[in-house]
């Protein structure tokens, strides 16, 4: 599954829609995830990418990981992924 | 309906072993947050905190004692001493059949349960030692000072998260003022800094990763503390009668639920809370000088709690001072509220107002007198302190100077 298909899957099921219907520029706030939805998504995205996403609830914008679409998310997947050298990568 | 008086206070937490140290770190704006030391500390994402530091346990308690005591026991038990030691107070046979305890925990022996799920999960051992249920339970505190005590009357534990003691607390007081109970011992105690206590607040998003900076426009979060605040609750003629020295009149409480969200804490809820309090202590808007504040240093709480005040105290908010002393000793969870009760004692026995310590930049949603960085001499009759916990569930206290 591509990285776009996972956090599209991850994003479905926090939203309780179908994939189909979670197209790449959806927001999070356009399928309705709330802060405490954000936070267990980011949680889903390290578990299945085994990065650490340095996202605090505080300060959602302060982050370096763009939260704000499908394709934000993905891209800061990609960079955590370079950063933090794949699965082995400690905090 | 009696009046209730504080005679005696007691604490252990990360600025000091007692109330007097304690009060003299709060009059300095001492920061007690420092690097978490803890096996696998390494392992966490959140590294800082304020521990008890220097507690020495295994010289000041027993083998037994040991053996039966979490820490949250040990902070509530040393803190008792000092509390029932100011208090001069004498358990007689007629007396111990109505006094009782009500202690606040959250996480209760909270490392015992971490230490001993690393025994059978991770080390893979089948066998626990045989006090583990005593010694974790959450009214262990509580039960350990009946008995410490001879108190036979009503004891047992209050959990509301991080409003537990403020609970604890207003439970004790009605009691007293009801005349169920002439004495009460109160207050809470907190241990939840232990790996996997970290670990789940951790996993919140809502931990601050540098300091807590409460009211500041660059504020990162909460960080957590440990210890306990303990108190003990009379009635006032039986405190005259004795010729007992009075810290201060607990004037009224009040507790309400928001009924909106598990995190998200609400305008309504907190204000309700804290006007509760004013009617039920008889006091005005005007007549509170300081308010200790819930503070956690979270975006959601400080913005809440600060239009929460303005509604209550309108005009009268200008002439108001608010700190947040989590800025100094963390967030005790169930234990914070009766550590922060004493940052009130101080401001109506001895005229100091403990600061809100790094704060950097004001905030446009606090627009609210937060007593930043440094202490200040100011003359209060009245103080209010909050406690807002997850689960929506408040508790405030107001005290009045005697």
């Amino acid at each position: 599954m591509s990285v776009q298909d996972q956090v599209i899957a991850i994003l479905a099921e926090q939203a309780v829609l179908e994939p189909r219907d979670v197209s790449p520029d959806a927001t999070l706030e356009s399928l309705g995830i709330d802060s405490m939805g954000v936070v267990e998504s980011i949680f889903a995205i390290e578990e299945a990418f085994d990065i650490t996403v340095p996202f605090n609830a505080n300060a959602p914008d302060a982050a370096d990981f763009d939260i704000t679409s499908v394709a934000s998310i993905i891209a800061g997947i990609e960079r955590l992924r370079a950063q933090q050298n794949g699965p082995s990568s400690a905090p | 309906m009696k009046r209730v008086v504080i005679t005696g206070a007691g604490t252990v937490n990360a600025l000091g072993h007692d109330v007097p140290t304690t009060l003299e770190a709060m009059r300095n704006g001492v920061c007690g947050i420092a690097p978490l030391q803890m096996r696998d500390a390494d392992r966490l994402q959140i590294r800082i905190g304020a521990q008890v530091t220097g507690f020495d346990a295994e010289n000041r308690f027993s083998r037994q004692q040991l053996t039966l005591f979490d820490p949250f026991t040990q902070f509530a038990f040393v803190a008792a001493e000092e509390a029932m030691r100011q208090s001069g107070l004498e358990i007689t046979e007629a007396l111990a059949d109505r006094a009782g305890v009500v202690l606040g925990t959250a996480g209760g022996g909270i490392s015992t349960t971490d230490d001993n799920y690393r025994t059978v999960y991770a080390e893979g051992k089948n066998r626990v030692h045989p006090f583990v249920v005593p010694k974790l339970m959450n009214n262990a505190a509580a039960a350990q000072l009946s008995l410490r005590y001879n108190l036979r009357g009503p004891s047992f534990t209050v959990s509301s998260a991080c409003a537990s003691s403020n609970h604890a607390m207003a439970q004790a007081f009605v009691m007293v003022r009801s005349g169920m109970a002439p004495v009460m011992v109160t207050g809470g105690s907190e241990s939840m800094l232990c790996f996997g206590g970290v670990k789940a607040w951790e996993g919140l998003r809502v931990m601050a990763r540098d300091a807590c900076r409460p009211f500041s426009r660059d504020r990162s979060g909460m960080v957590q503390g440990e210890g306990a605040g303990i108190f003990v609750f009379e009635e006032y003629d039986h405190a005259r009668a004795r010729g007992a020295d009075i810290l201060c009149e607990v004037a009224g409480c009040a507790m309400t639920s928001d009924a909106t969200d598990i995190v998200m804490p609400s305008v309504d809820g907190a204000a309700r809370a804290m006007r509760g309090a004013l009617v039920d202590a008889g006091l005005a808007a005007g007549d509170v000088g300081y308010i200790n504040a819930h503070g956690t240093g979270t975006a959601a709480n400080d913005k809440t709690e600060c239009a929460a005040v303005a509604e209550v105290f309108g005009q009268q908010t200008q002439q108001l001072m608010i700190s947040s002393t989590k800025s100094m000793h963390g967030h005790l969870i169930g234990g914070t509220g009766a550590v922060e009760l004493l940052a009130c004692i101080m401001a109506l026995r001895e005229g100091v107002i403990a600061p809100t310590i790094n704060h950097r930049e004001d905030d446009p949603d606090c627009p609210l007198d937060v007593v930043p960085n440094t202490a200040r001499q100011a003359q209060v009759h009245a103080t209010l302190t909050n406690a807002f916990a997850f689960g929506g569930m408040n508790a405030v206290i107001a005290l009045r100077k005697i």
